[in-house]
This record gives C-alpha cells, sequence and structure tokens, in this order.
C-alpha cells in the first residue's frame, strides 16, 4: 500500500539528525549523573563508583540551609503564584470578552517577556528602596520576587484547562439549583484542578531553579541551592556539585513522573 | 433556597407565560433582536414545540425561562408569578442541554444526584430518587459509570434523569435529539412521550425538525424571526397554517394564486387556474388576490380535462416507495406536486410530457396571510 501522506519520520536522515539531537540533550546530563558517583575528587577523571559525595553535601551544613532555604521559597511562592494564577485565569476566561482582555493577557505574561536581568535589577533597587525605609531584611523579598514571577507559568496551564471547559457545565450547575459558590466548588473547582496542580508544579520547579533574580534580590547569607552552587563553582569545583544538582533532577523528574500519573488516572 | 413543590396538575394558571417578550443582543449598530414581542401560554402538563429555523429565536426563548438571560423588555411568568429577574438555580425549571452538559467528574448515579442534592434534600431521598429516575430512564446497570465513558444515546438518558430528578414544573429540552442517529432519534422520540406521561411534567421542547415537532407535541409554536406566527395543535398547523412561512415550513406545500370571485360570510368562491373553487376565507384575509396552500396529498389525480380538475401537464415522476410524487405545470404556468400512495398494481396511467388533471379535495385549499 502506497502512502502517499507526507511523513516527517520517512524522510532521509531524520533517525541521524533526532538521535544527534537527544545525544547533544542528554549527554551533558547523563555525564553530570555519572560522575556525582565518583569515588575521586574529579569531575572528569572517573575512580571508582561512591556515595560519597551525596554524603559529603548532606552533611554540609551550608547546602542543608540553603536547601531548605529553597524549598521554602519554592513553596511559598508557588502557593502565592498559584492562587493568583487561578484567579487571573478565572477572571480571564469565563467572562464574555471586554474590551482590554488582551492588555490583560500581556500583563500577566509580562515575566515571560521581559528578560530576567532587568526585572532582577529593577527589584534589587525596588526592594533596596524599602529595604532602607522598613529596616525588613528577612526572607520575604525572595518570596514575593519569586512568586511574581512564577505567576505566569502557573497561570497558563490553568487558563488551558479552563478554556477546554464547556461553559455549559457551569450553566447546567446554576439550572440544578447550584448557587454561584456551589458551582464553583462542585464543578469548576474540581474540574480545573488538574490545571492548578500542574500549574502549582511548575511554579515550584522554575521557582527552584531560579539564579538571576534570587543573586540580585538576596540579602546576605540567603544562598538558596543554585545561588549556593554557583558559589561553590568560582571556588573549586568538586563532584558534590554533581550530587546536589543530581538530587534536584531526581526531585524534579519524581514531581512531574507523579503529576503525569495522577493526571492519567483521572482521564 | 427554595424548593421546587410537586407539580400540581389541577392548576388553572399556564405553566409558562411569556409577556410581550423582547431580547435584544448587543447595542448599536450591532445590535440584534432575537426576540420580538413575544407572547404565549403554555398550559400545564403540555408537550409543547417552538419549531422554526436555527436564528429564529426559539433557544433564546428557552434561555430566557431557563434564566440564563434576561428579557429586554416583557415578562416571564411560572404559574402566574413573575420569574423574569429570578437566577436560574431559584426557578423550578430544569434544561435537557443540546451538548447534555453532564459533569464529566462524576458517575451517572452522580450526576442526576446534583440537583437533590443542591436542594438540600436528605440523603435517603436523594439515593431512592436517584434509583427511581436511573430505573425510568433504563440506566440501573451503568450507574457508577463516569459520563465520558456511555454512549450518546446513554448520555442523553442521564441527562434527562438529571433533568428530571428535582421534579421540575416545567422541563426545558434544546434540540436533545440532534446529535443521535436516526434510528436512535426515533426511539428517544418515543421515550420522550412516554417519560413526560408518566411524570406529568410541563415540556418545553426546541427543534428546527418539523417531523419531530409533529409526532410529539400537544400544541406547537412556530417561530420565524424572533416572533411566533402561529400556535396550535400538530393537525391544525399542518392543515391549517396561518401563512406561506408556517406552509412552507411545516410539510411540503404547494402555493397558487387566485382570485376571489365572490364572499358569502367565512367562504368565498375563488377562480384558481380556470377553475372555480369554494373555500373557507380566515379572518383578516381578503381577495382581491390570494394566495393559497394546497398540500401535495390532499389532490386526487385524473384524466385531462376533468370538469372542477386543475389542468395542466405531467412534467415528471419521482418514485418514493411508499408514495410518488407527480410535478405538474398547471396552464397558467404554476408548478405543482401531486403525492399519490403507491397501491399495489405498480403501474399508473399517467405519461411524463402529457395533459393531466388534478382535483383538490374538498376544503384542501387554506387562503393565507401574507
Amino acid at each position: 500500500m502506497a502512502d502517499r501522506t507526507f511523513e516527517v519520520r520517512r524522510l532521509p536522515g531524520m533517525a541521524a539528525i533526532a538521535i544527534t539531537c537527544f545525544v547533544i540533550l542528554y549527554a551533558p546530563i547523563v555525564t553530570l549523573v555519572v560522575y556525582s558517583f565518583n569515588a575521586g575528587s574529579s569531575v572528569a577523571l572517573w575512580e571508582g563508583l561512591s556515595l560519597r559525595w551525596y554524603a559529603v553535601a548532606w552533611d554540609n551544613v551550608a547546602v542543608q540551609e540553603a536547601a531548605i532555604r529553597s524549598l521554602v521559597v519554592a513553596a511559598s511562592a508557588a502557593a502565592i503564584a498559584t492562587v493568583l494564577a487561578t484567579l487571573a485565569a478565572l477572571g480571564t476566561t469565563r467572562t464574555g470578552p471586554f474590551p482590554g482582555r488582551m492588555t490583560i493577557y500581556t500583563l500577566i505574561n509580562q515575566p515571560l517577556m521581559v528578560p530576567e536581568i532587568v526585572t532582577a535589577v529593577a527589584l534589587l533597587i525596588f526592594f533596596a528602596m524599602i529595604k532602607v525605609a522598613t529596616g525588613y531584611t528577612g526572607l520575604a523579598y525572595l518570596i514575593a520576587a519569586h512568586a511574581a514571577f512564577c505567576v505566569p507559568f502557573a497561570y497558563l496551564p490553568i487558563r488551558a484547562r479552563l478554556e477546554g471547559m464547556d461553559l455549559s457545565l457551569e450553566r447546567a450547575a446554576a439550572d440544578l439549583y447550584a448557587t454561584p459558590f456551589a458551582t464553583f466548588r462542585h464543578i469548576t473547582l474540581p474540574l480545573m484542578a488538574p490545571g492548578i496542580v500542574a500549574g502549582a508544579m511548575l511554579a515550584f520547579v522554575i521557582s527552584l531553579d531560579d539564579v538571576v533574580i534570587t543573586e540580585f534580590v538576596k540579602s546576605a547569607g540567603q544562598d538558596t541551592l543554585p545561588t549556593y552552587m554557583l558559589g561553590q563553582l568560582r571556588r573549586a569545583i568538586s563532584p558534590e556539585v554533581n550530587a546536589i544538582s543530581t538530587a534536584l533532577l531526581a526531585l524534579t523528574v519524581l514531581l512531574l513522573t507523579a503529576f503525569f500519573f495522577l493526571n492519567r488516572k483521572r482521564n | 433556597m427554595q424548593a421546587p413543590a410537586p407539580t400540581d396538575t389541577t392548576s388553572p394558571l399556564p405553566a409558562i407565560e411569556a409577556r410581550r417578550v423582547t431580547k435584544i443582543f448587543g447595542e448599536g449598530d450591532d445590535a440584534f433582536q432575537a426576540l420580538d414581542a413575544v407572547s404565549l401560554s403554555i398550559r400545564e402538563n403540555e408537550f409543547f414545540t417552538l419549531l422554526g429555523p436555527s436564528g429564529c429565536g426559539k433557544t433564546t426563548l428557552l434561555r430566557l425561562i431557563a434564566g440564563f438571560e434576561q428579557p429586554s423588555a416583557g415578562h416571564i411568568l411560572l404559574e402566574g408569578k413573575n420569574i423574569s429577574n429570578l437566577p436560574p438555580y431559584k426557578r423550578p425549571v430544569n434544561t435537557v442541554f443540546q451538548s447534555y452538559a453532564l459533569f464529566p467528574h462524576l458517575t451517572v448515579a452522580q450526576n442526576i444526584a446534583f440537583g437533590l442534592q443542591r436542594l438540600g434534600k436528605p440523603k435517603a431521598e436523594v439515593a431512592d430518587t436517584v434509583e427511581r429516575m436511573l430505573r425510568l430512564v433504563k440506566m440501573e446497570h451503568l450507574k457508577d459509570r463516569r459520563t465520558s465513558n456511555i454512549s450518546g444515546g446513554q448520555q442523553q438518558r442521564v441527562a434527562l434523569a438529571r433533568a428530571l430528578a428535582p421534579r421540575p414544573r416545567v422541563l426545558l429540552l434544546d434540540e436533545p435529539l440532534s446529535a443521535l442517529d436516526l434510528k436512535l432519534r426515533k426511539e428517544m422520540q418515543i421515550e420522550l412521550k412516554r417519560l413526560q406521561g408518566e411524570t406529568g411534567i410541563t415540556f418545553i421542547f426546541v427543534t428546527h425538525d418539523q417531523e419531530e415537532a409533529l409526532t410529539m407535541s400537544d400544541r406547537i409554536a412556530v417561530m420565524s424571526e424572533g416572533k411566533v406566527l402561529q400556535v396550535g395543535g400538530p393537525r391544525e398547523i399542518y392543515d391549517r397554517p396561518a401563512d406561506r412561512f408556517v406552509a412552507s415550513f411545516i410539510g411540503d406545500t404547494n402555493f397558487l394564486p387566485a382570485q376571489v370571485i365572490s364572499t358569502a360570510g367565512p367562504r368565498a368562491r375563488l377562480a384558481v387556474c380556470g377553475v372555480e373553487i369554494s373555500a373557507a376565507l380566515p379572518e383578516g384575509v381578503e381577495g382581491p388576490a390570494l394566495t393559497m396552500a394546497l398540500r401535495p396529498e390532499q389532490l386526487r389525480l385524473e384524466a385531462a380535462g376533468a370538469a372542477g380538475a386543475l389542468q395542466g401537464v405531467l412534467k415528471d415522476t419521482v418514485y418514493f416507495g411508499t408514495d410518488t410524487h407527480f410535478h405538474i405545470t398547471l396552464t397558467d404556468g404554476t408548478p405543482l406536486i401531486a403525492r399519490v400512495q403507491n397501491a399495489r398494481t405498480a403501474e399508473h396511467a399517467f405519461r411524463v410530457g402529457e395533459p393531466i388533471g388534478a382535483r383538490p379535495q374538498a376544503d384542501a385549499l387554506q387562503a393565507l396571510h401574507d
């Protein structure tokens, strides 16, 4: 049977290009993971299998503090960003078209478009003014900054979920004696839940990973895991960094896999 | 929240009354008038159909009764009480949506229980009613299924059960059969009639399918361009269409020009294509020139030249299994279609291209408002 439809897969050399791309994409990560188990203290010279660097990282008080700070900031920022993004998504999809809707989309997604370094410098100056005025130098600045740039990451999956949702479902609920609040509680919220979870996870991972804004906004002694690692690289490179990176990678993969299975079970 | 009381079948008040209801969407140059001072009275316990082509305003009227839209002018009354400004969740009216709008995260039974739970019914009563509804629509075996895992016909039944469970005073059905294939549709037509009989609830059914309207309805309102053109029983609508639109929208119709020769009370003698015919003149219809509607099956074919029969030439015959359509051009050029049931003797005596006579049955000609 002659198949006449155009298929990219059948193009000559397609397989080779695809394999090359995947190798370039994953080879560095695989190397990083492999060398995190290196017994020696080089990131390029293999000296045998060991969990030595995991133990070193685990016992390193600076790593512990940075990791806890990272998790606190990421969890707080993700929670705040998800609530805001949910409200924004409801506001932009559950009403009729209104003038200025495109402007609002743009405003919400601003962090995706403005170069991160610009936001970082702006926040540095702005927060400095507040710090002078209030004298407060706690973690709230970092959380606020992270929450702000996480909003669009949480917003996009939630909005996508809501846009795919039949408006007549809410009408049907209202028709069946559900007050607006009951409709939200029993219909809208359960149906948008996978979007909210996806948005929260994305926001969490994005926050966990941030360097540029964190580097500019953090006060002294407020290193997160990524900024701590950056600081370490300036001194001596040891497989300890590999171990921390691998642990972060594992956490991310675990979260995304859990979400994938959760989502598949729902459908 | 107020609970709808059981349907009171002795109520002398109409179940639903629309009083000069107007609905305008948009404003300024974009304004669109979906309903134009529509007045309707729908009786308790009636199977009432809103029939018309898409864009005629039938669905808008349904949405106004459900409470999803508010009238721009006029009132909607439920058993004499003005409900125009009540939100949907305070109206004892339920809807079967065209898309069914079943809640995808709930099971069949949970969908049916939804309205009862919102009304705050006790658990045991909810469970009882859900069981009864499942039996009523023959879905007991699928009660724990997600609604996304059942067929279109089954979803239809669940949507019906869900809307009937709270025992609304009025059930609104928005083209609920349009997504089903022909065979299933015929079954569901009978099913809907049965459910209406068993529950005794007033049904307001919206459709653009004239056959569906004729088979199911107690009364039909024919709508076009935001206006109600005629309200009546299926027979009345079919046999006595009030105007050209109703006549052409429902069934096949021949339109014949006629001149009034003389009138005597409600009757008149007319000249139709050179033949003198007596016909009733409805109120408000006046000559001298009239348009008459004539159903194709109310004609008898005769030999050319027969006295009192319309004369013409047979142009074509189309075989339909149960009957045959004879396409005739009358002597004044008017096209005419006659439908004749096929007798067991397969052949008829009329030949294409030869003269032919067609005799309207007594009182078959219907004068139309123009």
